[in-house]
């Protein structure tokens, strides 16, 4: 049913992504699509992969923008990872005629169901964000599905029970947690670095939040990163006497 | 938008062909349609024919056309699945229209009563199809009051222009009311759709690449796009070819939908010329040309707010 679930459990199951450290390495989405290409949604079809026009389905793409006089007036090149938001109000679900798009109740994950999807891509039009994707190939829509097939897979460690773009995140850019719950790591880390909502015009409300890029001196301070040196500053510690008579001697005795 | 071959010929010809089963309502309730069974046969086999083929058509386009029948489960919440339902029970009065018209007559209670529900049924029917744009906060220029009488304007316009015809085809006209008709909704149709134009070039922009990636900056420049070739947003939600065409094309479609249609008419009852099928049908082909221009321009110049993340400032 494409109705939003009337009794959701609260539990918000969703990603955090740290705008300030993502490096732009691209290895989420690589990652996304080798995970999910042999998961339940797979096989992620690609059209004329190794020709000169090759296009497919990603369930995770990285933007790179240059980001000119921000609020400190300094600008920078920003990574901006994007997949499903896994919107509380999610626009995608109720616009689906045949009840394949549905938002789970239990954890608030927005799942397609590929065997009644018709293909008719409208919930890729309903969706401001781009999540949606139409597999060439198999003629359903397709989507980032948080996992679901490792998060629960009681095969796998408990520690790799996370989705495989925060796992493979060499930067530590992704987080992944309930956001429904404001106890958790997650929901404290969103309230910490002022996370916020791509788009909130839209009326979807996001579950993923994005962590703003920091000024410079405000990362340097919480990263606890040394101060820079001065030229002019007198060292600290003074040289030893063997060094401090070659520094004189080499100085011709002006020191 | 990317312009759907078959959601605009779905779109020109459901309309037209609901907007017929309205007109044969007006004009049965006016005991103004020929009475002539011959043209009773031809024009609800054209709104049949019409309607049919628009469907059909409209499952062209998906991944699956077989499953298209699950497309009406899910009236609670989708305008899609509304529209489909809609369409499947118009089907039903229509037939007992068609039939009592045929048994009782245009001025039975039979026709009146199946005539009533086929008409508000049609409507409903398109009305849904107008909500499915409408609905899409994501598709800023469809969201706004002039999407659905656009929507519901043209279906009636296109239905009566093509009843005139029908009538000169089929019968011979005892009165001008077809024509006349056919003259005032194509000046209400299209003073709807310059309405819609004027709204979706000076209506405020909703979005912004400010909001759409949450960076608190003046300037915000995509350096690298995902990937080097496009992907499917960009070909369904990012597609820019007729818009560059836009200035010429709606001259076009107010040309050939709307001044073209309106002179033809106009002129054949100044010059006598009414009782003739030969403009009636011009205009009916004239005016087909503008509708399918308008239908194109409808999808290609409304932008999507994703292109925001593929270098749109403002949507």
């Amino acid at each position: 049913m494409t109705c939003l679930p009337e009794n959701p459990s609260g539990k918000k199951l969703g990603l955090v992504t740290d705008l300030d450290i993502c490096v732009g390495c691209h290895a989420c989405a690589v990652q996304c699509k080798e995970w999910n290409t042999n998961g339940i949604s797979g096989p992620l079809s690609d059209t004329d992969p190794y020709g000169a026009d090759p296009s497919g389905v990603w369930f995770n793409r990285v933007h790179t923008y240059e980001i000119e006089d921000q609020e400190d007036g300094t600008s920078r090149t920003v990574h901006f990872p994007k997949s499903c938001l896994h919107c509380d109000d999610a626009p995608c679900v109720t616009v689906c005629p045949t009840g394949a798009s549905y938002k789970r109740a239990e954890d608030g994950i927005v799942l397609v169901n590929p065997d009644t999807c018709i293909g008719c891509k409208l919930c890729s039009w309903a969706c401001p964000y781009g999540a949606r994707e139409y597999d060439q190939a198999e003629g359903v829509m397709k989507k980032c599905t948080m996992c679901v097939d490792r998060i629960y897979n009681e095969n796998l460690s408990e520690e790799a029970r996370i989705p495989v773009c925060v796992s493979t995140c060499p930067a530590g850019a992704r987080h992944f947690g309930d956001l429904g719950d404001p106890t958790t790591d997650i929901s404290k880390l969103v309230a910490e670095r002022n996370g916020f909502d791509l788009m909130p015009g839209m009326g979807t409300a996001p579950v993923n939040k994005y962590l703003p890029p920091r000024s410079g001196a405000a990362r340097t301070k919480a990263l606890g990163a040394p101060r820079m040196l001065s030229i002019d500053q007198p060292p600290k510690k003074k040289a030893g006497r063997l060094t401090s008579w070659i520094d004189q001697v080499l100085s011709g005795g002006k020191v | 938008m990317h312009p759907a071959k078959s959601v605009i010929f779905f779109t020109t010809a459901t309309g037209a062909g609901y907007g017929l089963l309205v007109a044969l309502f007006a004009y049965s309730l006016l005991g103004e349609a020929p009475a002539d069974n011959s043209f009773t046969w031809g024009a609800f086999f054209s709104a049949f024919f019409l309607i049919i083929a628009g469907l059909l058509s409209s499952t062209l386009h998906l991944g699956h056309p077989m499953r298209a029948w699950r497309a009406l489960s899910q009236w609670r919440s989708s305008w899609l699945s509304r529209e489909g339902v809609a369409a499947m029970l118009t089907f039903i009065p229509a037939g007992l229209f068609l039939y009592s018209w045929l048994t009782f007559g245009m001025t039975s209670v039979y026709t009146f009563l199946f005539g009533a529900l086929t008409a508000i049924l049609s409507l409903a029917t398109v009305y849904c199809t107008a909500m499915i744009y409408v609905s899409l906060k994501a598709i800023p220029a469809w969201r706004n009051l002039w999407t659905l009488p656009v929507y519901l304007s043209f279906s009636i316009m296109t239905g009566t222009v093509l009843f005139n015809f029908l009538v000169e085809l089929f019968a011979v006209p005892t009165s001008r009311l077809p024509l006349y008709s056919s003259v005032g909704f194509l000046l209400y149709g299209y003073l709807f759709k310059g309405f819609y134009w004027v709204f979706v070039k000076s209506a405020p922009k909703v979005a912004t690449i400010q909001s759409a990636t949450g960076l608190k900056a003046s300037s915000i420049r995509q350096l690298d796009a995902p990937h080097d070739s496009a992907n499917y947003l960009m070909d369904e939600m990012g597609f820019r070819i007729a818009r560059k065409h836009a200035r010429k094309l709606w001259p076009l479609s107010i040309f050939f939908g709307f001044v073209a249609p309106t002179a033809i008419l106009a002129l054949s009852f100044v010059s006598n010329l009414g009782g003739d099928v030969y403009p009636a049908g011009l205009a009916l082909f004239y005016m087909t040309i503008g509708v399918v221009i308008e239908r194109w321009l409808f999808f290609a110049e409304a932008k999507h707010v994703v292109t925001l993340y593929y270098g749109e400032e403002k949507v």
